[in-house]
């Protein structure tokens, strides 16, 4: 029997030649991160546990993401946590507010996240990082405090699962679209405990943000982890995010696919062709339909932004739809670029002016809103469109609000419109 | 381990931001978690949940957010167990991980209700309703899982010599 491109990541990290799905394993990790909710408490049990100094100081993010800039006297307590750990073993990614940026969108850009790498995250969407190839999942507090005093993690090797895209995309879907339709396809629990490998020419033909788009929301479905097999534009990614680092991953490529005759628990196979902009109606990502079938839902608030949605690409197709037009005066738009350079890119592309001209609030990155942390919280009856991730009762704000999950182009435009709106009536 | 309290039944895919809102994550203060346990699910959980209780739910539960707040606010409200059809994937190792009882079985909820009182025997993988003289058969989890759960979580585990979990 043949590897998935998963099971041959994850026997690497083990020493072996080959693992089999459903065996036990403690893997080596290349890298672990935590933010500001989940740090605090991993922080807390390595300590309680006596233990000196982190495993390895270089191979542990410290992401001050969710509750910054700080919105309170706790949120800036448990900031503090990392900063003063990060501080006292001398932690080398650890990022101020200022440098820092959501994490998900960070961690690529800075260059920590390459091919065949094993990252583990405290943060259910460590699974962004599949998108270049690595094998990243999300688990809790206790386990990153495990990782940060042996370097290893337990795992049970997962059962892969095969996606497969054909077709032509239409103008205004992209990767976010192929995932909800994905999700509304196979349900939230649709890959529990299991990989996702993302396949076909459609996923050859997506750019790397909307790549990361997709792995991000793997565990939607509840997926271990999402994956795509590293291409040439995945080393053109990784070749500017690492500089010359990126020669060390250069003989990855030889390995870093599924074989042919590898075993899957399910395969599917669609075309997208016909595949509208999708929309994920509340409460549950699962919950999705064609976008022109929603067009009688008024919104109040539109948010473009998060570790799914907040990166460069996403932006600029926001502006393209707003320039030269106004958020309408009954909708809050809130953008948020995913880090500080994409800020810079934004500023520099001219695409804040667009968006400060139409009437939209600019926030420092930030995860905020997407949780229903701070700065952009939703009031009781409010109805949002968001390019965030997950719309759970209560999630951006009061249990009484709701949230559609969209393309960065739906959210744009149903600010313009008041209401669900498919982006080619705006532009 | 044997257990034995009153059931709390939740519907399927109970998710992390139900079972502790992201509003009251500015703390890792088990006792504060525990006031807001399963808020947004059932407002009025904590002023009926009592020591032993145990949950009882259907498929996906624990789903969405990897925040172990959401098993310690479970495990500080004075739940001793949760029995579900199935578990998202975080929300098991986290449970296992900090040292909260958790049971998956098919045929679950089945006729549970509220209020009905529960037999489990961990060691055995069994769940039993002496009311309705009705017993579920569980796998037991694998012996490394035992042993976390029984030493009080993972990082017990780790504590007699760093790297101990090298013999999982």
């Amino acid at each position: 029997m043949r590897q998935t491109i998963t099971e041959k990541i994850l026997a690497r990290h083990y020493a072996k030649k080959r693992v089999e799905p459903g065996e036990f394993i403690n893997a080596k990790v290349d890298l672990c991160l935590g933010n500001d909710i989940t740090a605090p408490l991993a922080i807390s049990e390595f300590e309680k546990a006596g233990i000196a100094d982190p495993w390895d100081k270089n191979r542990i993010a410290l992401v001050p993401d969710h509750f910054t800039p700080n919105k309170d006297a706790m949120s800036a307590r448990q900031c503090k946590v990392l900063q003063v750990f990060a501080k006292k073993h001398c932690i080398r990614h650890y990022f101020e507010q200022g440098r820092v940026g959501v994490e998900h969108a960070l961690l690529p850009e800075a260059g920590l996240t390459g091919p065949g790498d094993l990252i583990i995250g405290a943060d259910s969407h460590t699974c962004t990082y599949g998108a270049l190839g690595a094998f990243s999942t999300g688990v809790g507090s206790t386990d990153l405090a495990s990782v940060m005093a042996t370097g290893r993690c337990w795992f049970k090797v997962p059962q892969s699962m095969k996606f497969i895209y054909k077709g032509r995309m239409q103008k205004w879907s992209g990767g976010k679209d192929i995932i909800l339709f994905t999700i509304g396809k196979i349900g939230v629990d649709g890959a529990n405990y299991k990989a996702m490998e993302f396949t076909g020419p459609v996923i050859r033909g997506l750019s790397m943000d909307d790549r990361f788009s997709m792995c991000n929301m793997a565990i939607e479905a509840g997926g271990k982890n999402g994956i795509i097999a590293p291409d040439e534009k995945t080393r053109a990614y990784i070749k500017q995010a690492m500089g010359r680092r990126y020669l060390s991953y250069a003989a990855r490529w030889s390995y870093l696919f599924s074989d042919k005759e590898a075993c899957y628990s399910d395969s599917y196979e669609w075309d997208m062709s016909a595949v509208e902009p999708q929309v994920a109606c509340p409460h549950l990502p699962s919950n999705v339909k064609g976008v022109s079938a929603l067009k009688k839902v008024s919104i109040d608030q539109s948010v473009i932004g998060s570790c799914t949605n907040g990166r460069i690409s996403d932006l600029r197709i926001a502006a393209r739809i707003l320039k030269g037009k106004k958020v309408n005066s009954r909708v809050r738009l809130i953008v948020i670029p995913a880090t500080q350079n994409i800020y810079k890119q934004a500023l520099e592309e001219g695409l804040l002016e667009v968006f400060t001209k139409s009437g939209a609030v600019v926030e420092t990155p930030t995860c905020g809103p997407c949780l229903g942390g701070h700065a952009g919280i939703l009031a009781e009856g409010e109805v949002a469109i968001a390019t965030t991730n997950r719309n759970f009762v209560g999630r951006m704000g009061s249990p009484k609000s709701f949230v559609y999950l969209a393309n960065p182009a739906v959210a744009a435009a149903s600010a313009v419109k008041a209401r669900i709106t498919h982006p080619a009536e705006v532009v | 381990m044997k257990l034995k309290g009153r059931a709390h039944k939740f519907g399927d895919n109970v998710n992390t931001d139900e079972i502790i809102p992201a509003r009251y994550l500015n703390t890792i203060d088990p006792a504060i978690l525990s006031r807001h346990c399963m808020e947004d699910a059932d407002p009025d959980f904590v002023n009926k949940v009592e020591k032993g209780d145990i949950i009882v739910a259907g498929s996906n539960f624990g789903c969405g957010s990897s925040r172990e707040h959401a098993p310690i606010a479970i495990k500080a409200s004075g739940i001793s167990c949760v029995i579900a059809r199935s578990f998202a994937r975080i929300f098991y190792r986290n449970a296992i991980n900090i040292g909260l009882p958790i049971l998956e079985n098919g045929q679950l909820p089945g006729d549970i209700q509220t209020g009905d009182i529960i037999e489990i025997d961990l060691a055995a993988g069994r769940i039993y309703e002496p009311k309705k003289d009705k017993a579920y058969i569980t796998q037991p989890f694998p012996e490394f899982m035992q042993r976390i759960v029984s030493a009080g979580g993972l990082m017990q585990c780790l504590k007699p010599e760093k790297g101990a979990q090298d013999t999982l």
